[in-house]
């Protein structure tokens, strides 16, 4: 069973929950997100905590006809874009945020416009347009100009647009727009049947297929009280962990490209390659969909799991003689040195989360802290923590990362020669509310999903990369054009997640 | 060991598709199509199971339609969950194949299986691959996101790695519309890149071709009925070649670029 316990708090009033939210952070908490659900006519402003293994659960509900509330950013900062958003999809206004222009869909621009209607009240097929006009700040002051880069971008991109603002003398201020991509994910959980949702959270952020069915399947599983079997377990693992080295893989091999190592990045390639090919040959999917079911995995590999350790073992040497390489080439380790360093009290104020936080000496890893699923089955992972905060520390992090998902892989495929049982049980899921934590590549991924008459009522999805993309803008301390490439590597945000 | 002699000990790494057929993609599942002719389809009703207005029914896509008669599977909205397969693997089953692209969206829809088989299609790429010869230029690519998962952006990247290097085939990306030949969109049509799709066609030079590439740029797959999207790109650009798959694979990516060629030398 899932180790993470929810624990519903009594509602309180919108004035208080500011608040309540700070409280619970002073016990040790850390900020999960705030985020607007519908309640009938009304909207729930819904913030979760984590501390230890408690995901606290505050809910504040905010009338429609006074759509406002005090906002948690003042005093929890780590809540700025998360409010942003929720004012975008619920139209709900947080009083005191300091910056509430759109990020996910401009719709939200035209407040106090009667007939507007919010993603939170759409129905189905009802197509909302988003108000590009109400996007303010193109000009912000006298001498200042913005120089847009994207949404469209030579070369093979997620969908994102970056505003350069600058006024010729202080050094320029990058702002992120990532609404274009929005395709409301998170709103087309509502009314789903339970097993359909899987086939949702496999697409929330594509190249976590993995990550993001284990952490739905996980909520409605813990939910049901089911605990997954071993081997359910133990499959889960080898496909998270191999999605995880693909993901780092990713990262390096575009800081490559960027620093121009022209080689290391054709051998990275090839070898990301080779793992999605390894995923296939054991499940049939590049990205491991259709693996996780409800209650375990839809089946045994299809590979026999000699022949995966043996093309992982191989994989291995190559890679780790590759890394070695790559990390005492010197034009490539000055391309990341210094690079887009988090300045300290950001990371303190935000709380960045995965290979961003960690190379900023937060030390947190939900399969450690957590011990969820096939985690408790085989040896624990180090955490990999590095304090420098800039690109190479991320960098640093992940091939630490890289080599501890290999060695788990392997155990996990030993682990599972040696167990029995079924691959799934059956999950009798009641109504009610379920939670779950995975470690994505990009960090933890929060599920909190609400079962109503055998069917989704709503789901509440935190994205690693939504999280830290946040602090994006806080990483350019210096000539933005020359670091752009590396930044963006090394945070290795999925726009998908990011936009929603 | 320097890089440059790291490189050289791997020998040949890059498949040799499309003059050759590579065996990598037998494991995949692609897309789902029909196993049966239909009139065994009548007949297979009376196995256990499901009947098949139920499968019908439980595809989270309405890929499947039944009438009675007739069962279709339309490829463009199957995202390959594999439930039909799994309650009738008498009627469904995966299709390994690479080369589902199609330039007529109606031909993603099966009613019988009578697809063609993978000899015939080959044969057909290299009648294709030899027309690309024949044009004597390379082919300039631009992608646009429309609102992707993020998969298909890292499968069409793959096509520039070692083991794809569709360079060889004379096909790059190009850093301005201005100058591209075909026009790769990924993604469900999301609301807030119909302008800029836009404006990225309409700043191509003709002949230009568009490729939909996955079955969320076709139908918008799962996210087709959601506020921010359109349901596919074909409301938004007019496409000339539709990719299914969820994501496709590299190789039907690969495939469609091919038929999208093909188009460009025909414009
Ligand atoms: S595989 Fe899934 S999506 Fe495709 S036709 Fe079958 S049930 Fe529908």
């Amino acid at each position: 069973m899932n180790t993470l316990r929810l624990v519903t708090e009594e509602p309180v009033t919108t004035e208080e929950l500011a608040e309540a939210v700070h409280t619970a952070l002073a016990d040790g908490g850390t900020f999960v997100g705030v985020f607007g659900v519908p309640r009938g006519s009304a909207v729930g402003v819904v913030a979760l905590v984590l501390g230890g293994a408690t995901l606290r659960r505050i809910e504040g509900v905010v009338d429609r006809r006074s759509p406002k509330y005090p906002a948690l950013t003042p005093t929890v900062p780590g809540a700025l874009w998360y409010e942003r958003a929720l004012h975008d999809l619920t139209g709900v206004v947080p009083i005191g945020h300091p910056r509430l222009d759109p990020l996910v869909f401009p719709v939200g621009g035209q407040e106090g416009d009667l007939g507007v209607r919010f993603p939170i009240d759409a129905a189905p097929n009802e197509r909302l347009v988003p108000a590009t006009r109400a996007l303010s700040g193109q000009v912000v002051g006298e001498g200042v100009f913005t120089i847009p880069y994207g949404p469209v971008r030579s070369g093979v991109f997620e969908s994102v647009e970056y505003l350069v603002e600058t006024d010729g003398e202080d050094i320029p201020r990058l702002r992120v727009r990532p609404y274009h991509k929005h395709r409301g994910v998170a709103a087309q959980f509502r009314g789903q049947d339970l097993e359909d949702g899987l086939w949702l959270a496999e697409r929330y952020e594509g190249t976590l297929s993995v990550a993001h069915a284990t952490a739905y399947a996980s909520a409605l599983e813990s939910l049901a009280g089911v605990e997954v079997p071993p081997r359910g377990a133990l499959l889960r693992l080898v496909h998270a962990e191999l999605e995880r080295i693909a993901h780092h893989l990713d990262s390096m091999i575009r800081l490559s490209e960027g620093a121009g190592q022209a080689v290391a990045y054709a051998r990275l390639a090839w070898y990301r390659e080779r793992v999605l090919r390894l995923i296939a040959s054991l499940c049939g999917h590049r990205f491991g969909r259709g693996v996780v079911a409800l209650g375990g995995v839809a089946g045994p590999p299809q590979l026999d799991l000699a022949e995966a350790r043996r093309e992982l073992s191989d994989l291995a040497a190559r890679l780790e003689s590759d890394l070695e390489r790559l990390m005492l080439t010197p034009s490539f380790l000055d391309r990341l040195r210094g690079t887009g360093a988090l300045p300290p009290e950001a990371v303190a104020k935000h709380q960045p989360v995965g290979p961003v936080g960690r190379g900023s000496g937060i030390a947190a890893d939900a399969r450690v802290q957590l011990a969820y699923g096939g985690y408790r089955l085989v040896a624990a992972p180090a955490v990999a923590v590095r304090q420098a905060g800039d690109a190479l520390a991320r960098q640093q992090v992940r091939i630490d990362e890289v080599r501890g998902s290999i060695s788990l892989v392997l155990d996990g495929l030993s682990a599972l020669r040696d167990a029995s049982g079924p691959w799934r049980v059956g999950v009798d899921v009641p109504d009610g509310q379920g939670a779950a934590i995975v470690e994505a590549p990009q960090g933890a991924l929060v599920y909190l999903v609400e079962v109503n008459g055998g069917r989704l009522s709503e789901a509440i999805v935190r994205t690693a990369s939504f999280h830290n993309f946040a602090l994006f803008s806080s990483a350019f301390q210096g000539d933005i054009l020359t670091d752009f490439v590396f930044i963006e590597a090394s945070f290795d945000a999925s726009m998908a997640g990011v936009a929603g | 060991m320097p890089w440059v002699t790291r490189w050289l000990r791997e020998g040949v790494l890059t498949t040799r598709y499309p003059a050759r057929r590579d065996d990598y993609g037998a494991h995949f599942r692609a897309t789902v199509t029909l196993q049966t002719p239909r009139e065994q389809l009548t007949a297979g009703r009376a196995r256990p199971g499901p009947t098949l207005a139920e499968v019908a029914a439980r595809c989270p896509t309405s890929a499947i339609g039944e009438d009675g008669a007739v069962l279709s599977l339309d490829r463009g909205r199957c995202i390959g969950c594999g439930r039909c397969v799994a309650s009738r693997p008498d009627v469904f089953r995966f299709s390994p194949e690479l080369e589902g692209a199609e330039v007529a969206r109606e031909a993603l829809v099966v009613a019988t299986s009578e697809a063609p088989t993978t000899e015939d299609v080959e044969g057909a790429m290299r009648a294709l691959h030899a027309r690309t010869r024949a044009l004597r230029r390379s082919i300039h690519v631009r992608h646009v996101d429309a609102g992707s998962d993020g998969s298909e952006e890292w499968e069409i990247k793959a096509l520039w790695n070692p083991v794809y290097d569709v360079q060889r085939l004379g096909i790059f990306l190009t850093a301005s519309p201005r100058h591209a030949d075909v026009l790769l969109v990924t993604g469900a049509g999301a609301s807030g890149m119909a302008g800029p799709l836009r404006r990225t066609y309409e700043a191509m030079p003709e002949p230009k071709v568009v490729v939909a590439v996955g079955t969320e740029a076709i139908s918008g797959g799962l996210v087709a009925s959601s506020y921010a999207t359109r349901g596919g790109v074909g409301s938004l650009v007019p496409v000339d070649v539709w990719v299914p798959g969820s994501p496709p694979s590299p190789f039907a990516i690969l495939h469609g670029m091919i038929r999208a060629v093909d188009l460009v030398v025909g414009r």
